[in-house]
């Protein structure tokens, strides 16, 4: 197809807001310990024709329900469903405004919030309080113009705390935390662009002054296809590095089913019965781990036939793998995992069960294959069946999807595509009119945009243009300011602090997070004050980052500063041991000999200053 | 608000109706989306359109604004079928008077309405039809802060008339505010009442999955199938979880709190019963079995009739004439039965000219006794009466009920006293 593209993504940003709750007046912060545990149920609600979704309902008629944990400080009445909304947040509106402007959107005349219905038990009402207050914005990524289709102020969800039994226990700290979600259209044409997308709003976000910093305060889902392909969604991304790796790996997990498809298709295959045979007596010798642990808890192996799909489900030496999608469906059924055909003989399981249990299926052509799962029947059962429906997916092309993030970059199917939710007007809150006025007023009162600010940190603090731009996408700004301001004459050091040693200490397994602002600006105080030598930063840092406060972290590590008397004597002595070797070199010896000097002052004494005093004393020395 | 001149102009002229899905241009700008009916407090000149998306936006219509119709909304039917009556179920009567309960969101307006037929109150807890046979009927649709004495007198026939048609219970969903005055009012209208008479609110709207309103249904219907107690109660959430419930006696339950989903409470007296949400019912002390006797409602209630609460410093000038305008006063004192000196002047004055004056506590919680303190005896003297451990609302409601059923104020004190439906006790123990 010319001229269209071979990627179409668009992202959606989730970020905290650091105000009050949107609805009540609680902090919005997370809380280590929860109280009590209401128990609750969320009754499927009738449908546009009045009646109730059956099977929600039998589900609903089990009793199975949820319980809710209050937290100290950070949940009220309002969070539990026991008091109507308040607000919605002043604050929590402004940001989202200011925000909307500095994105170019349209935002709306009158803001009306809706109850999004969410029947999981993340919300504690069973909907979500959302509002839609603008559209038909842009952000400007390398050049190029990234639709902004929404930007939404809604309450964040509670957090889940465990599931026993089918039951789950979620938390109320974090519900009503308010959230801002952006969307972009599905403009975003590569993984890099995917990854700068996210980091231009993000840092955009951050000028508000008003978001959450921290693990887990701004999430990123991604909307993926291919031409050919469907559209995937990769939900709640935490890491801004590995969004160009969630971005390729879909692009070529999508190629590969469109792959399997046109080998499918052309060997003519059509879906698989769910025809599920018991082949437990086949197995009862096996030395597989994995079937004699599902047959001594009573479980059976099962199997089911698979004609005309062999060689795709792990084939092509490994690039083919439908199988794993397989395996990740069956697994939501419960079951750790399936065998297929294309990797067995493996797993303890040899090829004189492969041969027999072929037979005993009737499988004997060469793209013919099969799968089977060992656990307790039911579990089983429904996990082969899972497995058959994806496989026969495949044939059709690529499933739309909603997929969970992994560590390593890739994603496992994690649901079907939500439908639309139900949305109608949250009628406890009213409509909240934005006039022509207060739009001049939020224009004239817009923050300082990230540009603005590098050119500030350049004309005001002396770091370069590329500093600069460091600073402000990794969130220094304002830390680096505060301490410059302090300190004035070493933003150099500070600069080089936080854009170089910080990242270097995390290389090296360090938690640069657990050292808090106050730490750090102690630490720069005391280097004010030559308690100790620049040299020693990265020493006193990740001593802090462990958690030993800034003034005990210079006694343990022995790094109270030397004054020059004392440091004289070091490197005289250190010359003594070397006279010759100075007599012989005369001023020439101070290169060489910096090094054993710099390891006896080591954090002590800075390095200029000790390279003076070693001038110094060899001029001395040799008279 | 309701749409400016211009803006009701705009649509009239483009016969854009609610629900159609319509265009409007500004300018540059248009906006598609279905047309939503016009908020309370939505500014005059903005229009609300549902987009695509479900959200819904509010957009400023100017003067040179073109709104166009696409598309007209399509009628939603809905069809409801009457289920048989089946063999060994007990037959219930769901009599709705209105409230939270009972009311219906439509999803695509958000506009709450309330039940429109009874069946479609039924339809909204299936459930109920697995315990019994549910008659239901609507005898009224109103916030139940508009309930008058009549609506309680026309509640009362109804019940009374259902259950000598052959009902085993009735069920009243009543909105919550005033629900404890309805339930006393028929606690004394119907008597010693051969059934269960249940009333059961809802604290939480029921187009929301959280609603209470499903579940205290179903405690209730469940109380009522076991058929062991015979009298009028409230069935509420016990607690702030969907696991227990409490059956309240009608004559000892007040709402204590505006938005809780267990706001109301038994006052002096543990609740009678408490259902679990597996539907395990623990009954307190023993419940008065039902009967196949005849059920009358004994309705005459004089409406003549005051309740004041006492407040340091009020004015005897101002309510002086309005107790001496009535026939009887309830007042709910302060401690164990007081008022101030100037109050006490008017409360006697009221005595001598035959009003009968009833001393109940704001205190809510304990009984009254006036013979502790000097006011208290003073009042005794001016002929002031106490009730015990009544609620105030409750001697309210009793007092008009005695009024209409007595000969004299000497019979109608009498009768104040006297328990007739569990209304006040004797005993009051740690709770």
């Amino acid at each position: 197809m010319k001229g269209a593209p071979e990627l179409v993504c668009g992202i959606e940003i989730h970020q905290q807001l650091s105000t009050r709750k949107l609805f009540c007046s609680c902090e919005s912060r997370l809380c280590d310990e929860g109280d009590g545990a209401y128990f609750r149920k969320l009754r499927p609600t009738t449908g546009e024709t009045g009646e109730i979704d059956r099977a929600a309902l039998a589900q609903y008629k089990k009793g199975i329900g949820f319980r809710y944990q209050m937290a100290e400080g950070v949940s009220c009445l309002v969070d539990l469903d026991e008091e109507p909304p308040n607000g919605p947040d002043a604050e929590a509106l402004e940001t989202a405004l200011v925000f909307s402007e500095m994105l170019h959107a349209r935002i709306a005349d009158e803001i009306h919030f809706m109850r999004k219905v969410v029947v999981d038990g993340s919300n504690t009402g069973g909907y979500q309080r959302t509002a839609l207050v603008s559209t038909g914005g842009w952000v400007e990524v390398n050049g190029r113009r990234i639709s902004i289709l929404s930007v939404c102020l809604e309450e964040d969800a509670a957090r889940k705390i465990e599931e026993k039994d089918g039951e789950i226990t979620y938390r109320l700290d974090r519900l009503g935390i308010p959230l801002i979600e952006v969307a972009t259209g599905p403009d975003i044409r590569s993984p890099e662009e995917a990854m700068e997308t996210a980091l231009r709003i993000g840092t955009l976000l951050r000028a508000t002054k008003r978001v959450k910093r921290g693990i887990g305060t701004i999430r990123e889902d991604l909307n993926i296809s291919i031409p050919g392909g469907a559209r995937v969604e990769i939900k709640g991304a935490q890491e801004l590095r590995l969004l160009p790796d969630y971005v390729s790996n879909e692009v070529a997990r999508q190629r590969m089913l469109l792959s399997v498809k046109e080998i499918l298709n052309g060997r003519g295959t059509v879906p698989a019965e769910t025809d599920i045979e018991d082949v437990t007596d086949i197995f009862t010798d096996s030395e597989s781990k994995v079937i004699k642990g599902a047959l001594s808890s009573k479980g059976k192996v099962l199997a089911v036939r698979l004609p005309g799909f062999a060689g795709v489900m792990n084939g092509d030496g490994g690039k083919l793998r439908l199988g794993s999608e397989m395996a990740q469906r069956a697994r939501t059924r419960g079951v750790k995992g399936i065998f297929h055909s294309d990797e067995l003989p493996a797993y303890g399981i040899e090829e004189c069960y492969v041969n027999i249990l072929k037979q005993r299926l009737g499988i004997s052509g060469v793209n013919d294959a099969f799968a089977i799962c060992a656990a307790p029947e039911r579990k089983a059962r429904s996990a082969l069946a899972a497995a058959v429906e994806r496989a026969n997916e495949a044939l059709e092309g690529i499933p739309e999807e909603t997929r969970d993030p992994l560590p390593d970059g890739t994603s496992k199917y994690s649901r079907p595509l939500p439908g639309a939710a139900r949305m109608y007007p949250e009628t406890d809150v009213p409509p909240t009119e934005i006039t022509a006025e207060r739009l001049k007023e939020i224009r004239a009162r817009l923050p300082e945009l990230p540009e603005e600010t590098e050119a500030r940190l350049i004309r005001d603090h002396k770091v370069n243009k590329q500093q600069a731009r460091q600073l402000v996408r990794q969130d220094f700004s304002d830390l680096f300011e505060r301490a410059c301001k302090a300190y004035g004459d070493m933003s150099a050091v500070i600069a080089t602090t936080f854009l170089n040693t910080y990242s270097e200490l995390e290389k090296a397994g360090v938690d640069t997070s657990s050292i808090s602002e106050a730490g750090v600006m102690e630490i720069f105080s005391l280097l004010s004050e030559s308690r100790f030598a620049k040299e020693a930063l990265p020493d006193i840092l990740r001593e802090v980052a462990s958690g030993t406060p800034p003034e005990k972290a210079l006694d343990k590590l022995g790094l109270e500063s030397l004054d020059d008397r004392e440091a004289e004597m070091i490197i005289d002595s250190i010359l003594k041991e070397r006279e010759e070797f100075v007599r012989s070199r005369g001023k020439a010896a101070a290169g060489p000999l910096m090094g054993p000097v710099m390891e006896s002052l080591r954090g002590k004494v800075d390095g200029k200053k000790a390279s003076q005093l070693l001038s110094e004393a060899i001029a001395r020395m040799i008279g | 608000m309701v749409y400016s001149e211009m803006l009701s102009k705009k649509l009239k002229e483009a016969d854009a109706k609610e629900g159609s899905r319509i265009s409007l241009r500004n300018g540059d700008e248009e906006y598609i989306g279905r047309l939503m009916p016009h908020h309370d407090f939505s500014a005059p000149d903005i229009l609300i359109l549902k987009m695509k998306s479900g959200y819904n936006l509010g957009i400023r219509v100017l003067e040179d604004s073109v709104i166009e119709v696409i598309e007209r909304p399509s009628p939603v039917v809905v069809e409801r079928e009457e289920p048989e009556p089946r063999e060994g179920l007990p037959n219930f009567t769901l009599v709705s008077t209105g409230g939270t309960i009972a009311s219906f969101v439509d999803y695509r307006t958000g506009a709450v309405r309330p039940a429109m037929s009874a069946s479609e109150l039924v339809d909204a807890v299936p459930e109920l039809r697995e315990i019994a046979n549910i008659k239901a009927r609507v005898l009224f649709s109103i916030f139940s802060e508009n309930m008058e004495v009549s609506h309680w007198q026309e509640l009362a026939e109804v019940v009374a008339e259902e259950i000598n048609a052959g009902a085993d219970a009735i069920i009243i969903p009543h909105g919550t505010d005033t629900m404890s005055y309805t339930a006393a009012a028929l606690s004394f209208m119907l008597g010693d009442v051969p059934k269960p008479v249940v009333l059961v609110g809802a604290q939480r709207s029921s187009d929301r999955p959280s609603s209470d309103a499903s579940s205290n249904m179903m405690a209730c219907a469940r109380f009522c199938a076991e058929g062991k107690a015979a009298g009028v109660f409230v069935v509420m959430h016990e607690g702030l979880g969907d696991d227990s419930f409490s059956v309240h006696t009608g004559s000892r339950v007040r709402k204590m709190h505006t938005s809780r989903r267990d706001s109301f409470r038994s006052v002096n007296v543990p609740p009678a019963a408490t259902v679990s949400k597996e539907g395990v019912v623990k009954y307190c002390g023993e419940p008065r079995s039902p009967s196949e006797g005849e059920a009358t409602a004994r309705t005459a209630m004089d409406p003549r009739t005051v309740l004041l609460q006492y407040y340091p410093g009020m004015d005897p000038d101002v309510f002086g004439p309005v107790i001496m305008g009535s026939r009887g006063a309830v007042i709910a004192g302060t401690g164990l039965g007081h008022v101030g000196q100037p109050m006490c002047r008017v409360l006697k004055e009221a005595c001598e000219k035959g009003i009968v004056v009833v001393m109940t506590s704001q205190c809510l919680g304990g009984t009254t006794n006036m013979n502790v303190y000097d006011t208290g005896r003073d009042l005794i003297s001016a002929g002031v009466i106490s009730v015990g451990d009544m609620l105030p609302e409750v001697a309210y409601v009793k007092l008009m009920w005695v009024l209409a059923n007595s000969e004299s104020a000497h019979e109608a004190k009498r009768m104040m006293a006297e328990p007739m439906a569990n209304e006040t006790g004797n005993r009051r123990c740690v709770l």
